[in-house]
């Protein structure tokens, strides 16, 4: 089973829903099935944090970070799924989020806020006996690879706030439309790490707090303020969203482009 | 002659199609083509553009001839895939924009193909008499009918397919309403008389449509307008619709399909609403002259925050564009703009001017209060 992920992510990609159900169908509902987890080797990434940045009082592109994860990172390889977070509801673990049908074996679970995804990362940690928990954001560009989207608008025009603004709705709009109707785990295949439907129509929350840097001309860190009423979330583009908002298609400003659901997966701490 | 044959099988439509022909049994007037003035045949464009006008004219009045199709097609409506039945002039939700001075003629060829499953026809908010023409225009799939009318007053003015009772108001929200806008033959004017001019010209259409649900909440698709019928009849006696959308989708002016302007252009935004009322609102700009009525021989009103726009009627803003960026146009009922769709973006390219705006100190923590 290793040796055909590593050798064949395309076909195992596939593969993997199908054997889910089927394992999922067969398992009396009391007992908890243990998500697929994909472990990533130690290794780095070099990307621009979340969060609004500025130098001198202009907007700025983040400063590029180098983050190092000497002990790698261990996460799910698909979202969690409807009749995973069903399972949590029916425990009491967490809020009942809307669901069209019934819980869905093979539907990854969108609709939830950031505080949904908080609540089964709790319920599901205590009945694991092991603990899980929502990504960083670090965490989330680590294992998203090359389908993690740099968010770098032009910086030519800092005394021209508007420039950052047409620029960055051209980039969110430079793809096709995409259907925003959820697909079944796996639709969206496999990235380099196995990881299946990242940056697909789903997107996914992270425990990274909204933050604000200002710097002086010199780069030198002046202010720094953190909300964490607002969570990154990330998926086709990087965007973030108030705790308690679960769909967020209606949430945001009047422009510019909103998730078009969202959705969660977690990571399990080695050490616990 | 086989959309006759079509139209006498059994099917939910026979209803729907067999109720307009009493009015066709009725003799139409022949149109004498007896004005000796210049004639102009002028191509359609869809909406938001309009096709090519002159804003004031030294040309004598003339007689400027327009063709139209009606067709009856399947279009999405929304990003989530919902379809809806819509009947449509020429294609476009809005139908097209057609522009004539005071005093022209314009005359329309109303074609309705074979293909089609029911009659329609077409009733000008502009022209005078038989229900703005809806009467002389009634035609059955694969006939078509030419109406001239004068353009005695200027303004935009609403044009929509009202076939009779229940099927005007199904017609109307299926999508079939567009825009004739009469301009004053020396052109737009501000009330002390001092000419206006516009670089660009985007005429939005606003629709409210009512797309039935499953017993699951889900929108239903149909076949066919006929089958569509029924059930949208009853969500449109609600009067709530499920989508309240410019120029037939939700979306349909945003991202690549945004509309655009430069810093110092002045853009003429021609607004309708044939069904319900609209009151549109320019986030981070104005509407510097508006003639919220639509009608070109009142004073426009000026420094408009919100205008609105009453239903059965088109509106007419201009607007100098001052600073670039990414403006919102939608209507101020802000759940219908954000929850139901009726929001449009500008994209306006152009150099910021601090003097008008600008971000004194960027967002920081609270400062304590000097004593």
């Amino acid at each position: 089973m290793l040796f055909l992920k590593l050798k064949l992510p395309a076909a195992a990609a596939l593969a993997a829903p199908i054997a889910y159900s089927v394992a999922m169908l067969a398992a009396p509902s009391a007992k908890l099935i243990e998500p697929e987890m994909i472990a990533l080797q130690a290794g780095e990434v070099i990307y621009p944090p979340a969060g609004d940045f500025t130098r001198a009082g202009k907007s700025i592109n983040a400063p590029l970070k180098t983050v190092h994860f000497a002990r790698g990172l261990q996460i799910m390889k698909h979202q969690v799924t409807q009749a995973e977070y069903w399972k949590c509801v029916e425990d009491r673990g967490c809020p009942a989020a809307v669901l069209a049908g019934p819980a869905s074996v093979d539907q990854p679970m969108v609709g939830v806020s950031w505080r949904d995804a908080e609540a089964y990362a709790v319920w599901y940690s205590g009945k694991a006996g092991k603990r899980y928990r929502l990504p960083t954001d670090e965490e989330w560009a680590f294992a998203a690879g090359r389908r993690f989207r740099d968010e770098g608008w032009p910086e030519v025009y800092n005394s021209d706030p508007a420039q950052r603004w047409l620029a960055r709705y051209d980039s969110e709009f430079a793809d096709e439309p995409i259907d925003k109707t959820p697909r079944a785990v796996g639709s969206f295949g496999a990235n380099e790490n196995g990881l299946l439907d990242i940056a697909g129509n789903v997107w996914e929350w992270t425990d990274t707090c909204f933050i604000r840097i200002g710097m002086r001309d010199s780069g030198e860190e002046t202010v720094k303020t953190t909300n964490c009423g607002v969570r990154v979330v990330e998926g086709r583009h990087r965007t973030y969203v108030t705790d308690f908002i679960r769909d967020a298609r209606s949430g945001g400003c009047a422009v510019g482009k909103p998730p078009a659901n969202l959705g969660f997966r977690l990571v399990r701490d080695s050490g616990w | 002659m086989t959309s006759l044959t079509n139209a006498f099988t059994i099917t939910r439509r026979t209803a729907i199609i067999g109720a307009a022909f009493p009015a066709l049994v009725a003799p139409m007037p022949t149109l004498a083509n007896d004005l000796a003035l210049e004639r102009e045949q002028v191509e359609l464009v869809a909406p938001p553009l309009v096709h090519p006008h002159e804003q004031a004219t030294k040309q004598k009045p003339k007689i400027v001839a327009f063709r139209m199709e009606t067709q009856e097609k399947e279009i999405v409506i929304d990003d989530e895939g919902t379809k809806l039945q819509a009947m449509t002039f020429n294609g476009s939700i809005p139908g097209p924009m057609m522009v004539v001075h005071e005093g022209d003629y314009l005359e329309l060829t109303l074609v309705n193909p074979a293909t089609n499953s029911t009659p329609h026809n077409i009733d000008f908010h502009a022209a005078t008499g038989a229900l703005g023409g809806g009467t002389l225009t009634l035609i059955n799939p694969g006939e078509q009918v030419v109406l001239r009318w004068k353009a005695t007053r200027p303004g935009v003015f609403v044009y929509h397919c009202a076939p009779g009772g229940l099927m005007t108001p199904w017609h109307v929200v299926s999508g079939m309403s567009g825009a004739v806008m009469v301009l004053p033959r020396d052109g737009l004017k501000e009330g002390n008389g001092k000419s206006l001019h516009y670089d660009r010209i985007y005429y939005i259409g606003e629709n409210d449509f009512y797309v039935p649900r499953d017993e699951k909440g889900k929108f239903k698709s149909y076949g066919s307008p006929g089958e569509a019928y029924a059930d949208t009849a009853e969500v449109m006696r609600t009067l709530t619709p499920t989508h309240v959308v410019f120029n037939g989708r939700a979306g349909a002016l945003t991202g690549k399909a945004a509309l655009t302007a430069n810093v110092g252009e002045t853009v003429l935004i021609v607004h309708s609403q044939a069904n319900r009322d609209s009151r549109p609102h320019l986030i981070g700009g104005h509407g510097d002259y508006v003639w919220e009525t639509g009608k070109f021989s009142n004073r426009p009103e000026t420094d408009l925050e919100t205008w609105f726009i009453r239903g059965g009627s088109a509106g007419a803003a201009l607007y100098t564009f001052r600073q670039p960026g990414i403006y919102a146009y939608l209507t101020h009922n802000l759940i219908e703009a954000v929850q139901l769709g009726a929001t449009a973006h500008f994209k306006v390219e152009g150099k910021w001017d601090d003097d008008l705006m600008m971000q004194v100190k960027s967002p920081g923590p609270i400062a304590a209060m000097s004593k």
